[in-house]
């Protein structure tokens, strides 16, 4: 599909040979353009439409007696100023936090365990690897209710605290943010300043409350049970770099960890940055654990767009809200990939060395020219 | 150069022609009758087309009981009949809502109930029934919305006291203490607190601390459905007395001593009393037999005696195409016969008075719970209350270090948006 491979076609004269080959081209593609058309293209073009109309989940969406009703319903949660708009605001607060910490600590959860795994000189590295493994192939149900019975008031989690003289938290029945526990304001309110005024109907002091105790708990689940996937991606990656950069600092007298990061990890960015996006997306899609495990108790503290989409359509009828909550966290992902891709691009040299460096580039052009 | 352009515009204008054949298709295939209105009486739909019931059952013992019900009118009616145990009903309505293609009749629940009936989905029938006039009429006013009586009540429990008879003796208290108001719940309930025990646990939620602002006299939304109430000084005393004695340790919420509901709590016997409903005697006798139990009225409060109700009822989905076939066998689910059978498989109380007799003959043990119907109010049926009331939950939690005026203020609130002030 290359403009070189398609570049002779373009004179015409081989066209004879050719002809038809862009037909079959479609008629091979055909079968997954239909199946992605239908069960992907259609769908997603049809909640759309139902996120601007005034669907009410009886019939068909398309059916005359729906009607447009243009931003009405992202309105409702973004600005109505009711209670649509504040849960909105409070599973964005929520889900925030979540991404906030889960992210960078699976990330460098997955990396520390692949760099340990990867060392030629560990032994049983297969059981390691294995065993870091597990947790991803169990299924997310399994591990929610294995997680409500460790970290249930009297259960193990509380019991191993309590010998170190903790009196563990009832986890996943507090509501206190951990940002607000750690400040000793645990319920109480917050300065003037904070609480006057806000975004999405709840307070900025509410947007800086942290993680819930029971989001946290869903939290340090999640690291568990993504961080062996992307230990596997890193660890793939490790393999593929060659020891000889690694040799050549070792003859320039660069210490292990000035060799993990100056050399190693640049090497890592693609899948670093698969790795990241692929944590992002589906932080912000986190909806299993909420379904099985708290159903967004306590005090709300665990409901995310994903779960308050499920809900608003399937329990509350209002199937247009469900769409618009659901297209907004698209864009929200779709943003913070774009981001990431433009944080993370490949840049010849690091800012502070750039200007020498395009100097050179320069004087050697030059030469070029010169020399021609 | 150009050909290879314009067989790829042939192919993108093929493709969305047909995403809009698609498209257009699906339009089409629901259109046929979905303007029909659940709100005209009379004139059911009829037909031979065999009917589908779709539960939510609480276990075996519910879908055996509801198929053998369904399996016997089928014989006398020449109807073919399938139940269906959904394990998501919910999902699984609103999935058959949008394809058009319901099932006949289902349990419809009293916070599903407005959002069903506002876009269509459910058929009122309750005025075409034969029996219309032996349900409770609590239970009527439950499932009417806007003066219309939209399903027949399927049945129904009420929250009662529950109290361990072996804690409540070792603390020697006797049959004469069993509390009649506020005060004398309070003092038992102190009595009965120990270390690692309290006197009386509840969940944290509206369906049972709304028993007390029923005996306070206060409500979320008055009788009529129309104006939020939350805003009361009656509701301020009832969760101030609750949160007084979650203070002072006698009362509390079930999650916050660990445990995932009243029954469990009381189970485990972390609480010598619970609050729960005619669910917990099925609960306790399953899994935790060995606890003895007695049920007594809830107490008075300021306002007199008070409890809450729940009920479910027999939705009738308006596109169903053998409405007659299904009212028929609504008829026959309510009968006094049947409802009996019902609740001995499987709990709950008939929702017909003329079974009231037999019912208490059969279970005197549980007959406080039955002595609720009279006194008892039901979960407001509003568009929209559902998501006021998982709020209101919410707050509930935190109640203990919680002010109660400003609580119920962000509930009227929340209420007015959706049934007006």
């Amino acid at each position: 599909m290359t403009t070189t491979a398609s570049a002779p076609r373009r004179g015409g004269s081989s066209a004879g040979i050719r002809r038809g080959e862009g037909l079959a081209g479609w008629l091979f593609t055909l079968p997954i353009i239909v199946i992605l058309g239908l069960f992907l293209f259609i769908p997603v073009l049809m909640a759309l439409w139902v996120s601007f109309s005034d669907w009410s989940g009886r019939g068909s969406p398309l059916s005359s007696n729906v009607s447009f009703v243009g931003g009405e319903n992202y309105a409702a949660i973004t600005s109505g100023g009711g209670l649509a708009e504040r849960n909105f605001g409070i599973a964005l607060r929520n889900n925030a936090w979540y991404v906030l910490l889960v992210v960078p600590l699976q990330t460098a959860l997955s990396l520390f365990l692949a760099v340990l795994v990867n060392r030629a000189v560990l032994r049983g590295r297969g059981f390691f690897r294995t065993a870091f493994y597990f947790p991803s192939v169990t299924s997310s149900v399994a591990i929610t209710v294995l997680w409500l019975f460790l970290f249930s008031t009297t259960g193990v989690i509380n019991e191993a605290l309590s010998w170190i003289g903790i009196n563990g938290p009832n986890w996943f029945n507090d509501p206190r943010g951990i940002l607000h526990i750690a400040l000793g304001a645990g319920g109480g309110s917050g300065p003037e300043a904070l609480t006057s005024s806000g975004f999405l109907g709840i307070t900025w002091w509410e947007w800086l409350a942290g993680p819930s105790v029971a989001l946290t708990a869903l939290i340090f689940m999640a690291v568990f049970t993504t961080s062996g996937t992307f230990m596997l991606l890193f660890l793939a990656a490790l393999q593929n770099i060659g020891v000889e950069l690694n040799e050549a600092a070792m003859m320039d007298g660069a210490n292990a960890w000035q060799r993990f990061w100056l050399i190693t990890l640049p090497q890592l960015r693609p899948t670093l940055f698969t790795v990241l996006t692929l944590g992002l997306i589906g932080c912000w899609q986190v909806f299993d654990q909420i379904y099985t495990g708290t159903q967004g108790a306590p005090g709300k503290t665990t409901i995310t767009p994903a779960y308050l989409s499920y809900t608003s359509a399937f329990t509350d009828q209002q199937w247009g809200i469900g769409a618009a909550i659901s297209f907004i966290l698209f864009l929200i992902i779709i943003v913070f990939t774009i981001f990431q891709r433009w944080a993370l691009r490949e840049r010849a040299v690091s800012r502070r060395r750039r200007r020498p460096y395009q100097q050179a580039v320069a004087a050697a052009e030059a030469r070029k020219v010169g020399a021609s | 150069m150009e050909r290879y352009t314009a067989v790829r515009m042939i192919g993108a204008g093929a493709l969305m022609t047909t995403a809009a054949l698609i498209l257009a298709g699906c339009g089409q295939g629901f259109d046929g009758d979905s303007g029909g209105g659940a709100t005209d009486s009379g004139d059911l739909t009829s037909s031979d087309d065999a009917l589908t019931i779709m539960i939510g059952s609480s276990g075996e013992a519910e879908t055996a009981a509801v198929e053998d019900a369904v399996a016997a009118w089928s014989e006398d009616s020449g109807l073919d009949a399938e139940v269906v145990a959904a394990t998501n009903l919910s999902q699984e309505l609103a999935q058959g809502f949008a394809a058009g293609s319901p099932p006949d009749l289902f349990y419809l629940s009293t916070d599903q109930l407005a959002g069903f009936v506002d876009n269509g989905s459910v058929r009122a029938y309750g005025d075409l029934l034969d029996n219309k006039d032996d349900f409770y009429p609590s239970l009527v006013a439950n499932f009417t919305i806007d003066d219309e009586f939209v399903c027949a009540p399927k049945d129904f429990s009420t929250l009662a006291l529950i109290i361990n008879t072996t804690l409540w003796a070792d603390a020697g208290l006797t049959d004469a203490d069993v509390p009649t108001t506020w005060d004398e719940l309070a003092t038992v309930a102190q009595t009965l607190t120990t270390d690692g025990r309290v006197g009386l646990a509840f969940g944290a939620e509206y369906q049972r601390v709304g028993a007390f602002m029923a005996e306070a006299g206060g409500r979320l939304v008055d009788e009529a459905g129309t104006e939020a109430v939350a805003d009361s000084s009656e509701n301020v005393e009832a969760l101030t007395y609750v949160k007084d004695h979650l203070a002072d340790g006698s009362f509390a919420f079930a999650a916050d001593i660990g445990a995932g509901w009243g029954g469990e709590a009381f189970g485990k016997q972390q609480a010598a009393m619970v609050i729960e409903g005619n669910w917990i005697t099925g609960g306790l006798s399953a899994d935790y037999p060995d606890v003895e139990y007695t049920v007594a009225e809830l107490p008075e409060g300021p306002a007199g005696q008070g409890t809450l109700q729940f009920t479910n009822c027999w939705g009738m989905a308006a596109d169903s195409p053998n409405q007659e076939g299904a009212l028929d066998l609504v008829e026959y689910l309510t009968s006094t016969e049947q409802q009996l059978a019902f609740s001995d498989a499987f709990g709950p109380m008939p929702s017909i008075e003329s079974a009231a007799a037999d019912w208490e003959e059969a279970n005197p043990e549980f007959a406080p719970f039955l002595a609720g119907s009279a006194y008892a109010i039901g979960i407001p049926t509003n568009v929209g209350i559902a998501e006021v009331i998982t709020d209101f939950n919410a707050q509930l939690e935190s109640l203990a270090t919680g002010d109660p005026q400003q609580i119920l203020q962000s509930v009227q609130s929340n209420l007015e948006a959706v049934v007006g002030g």
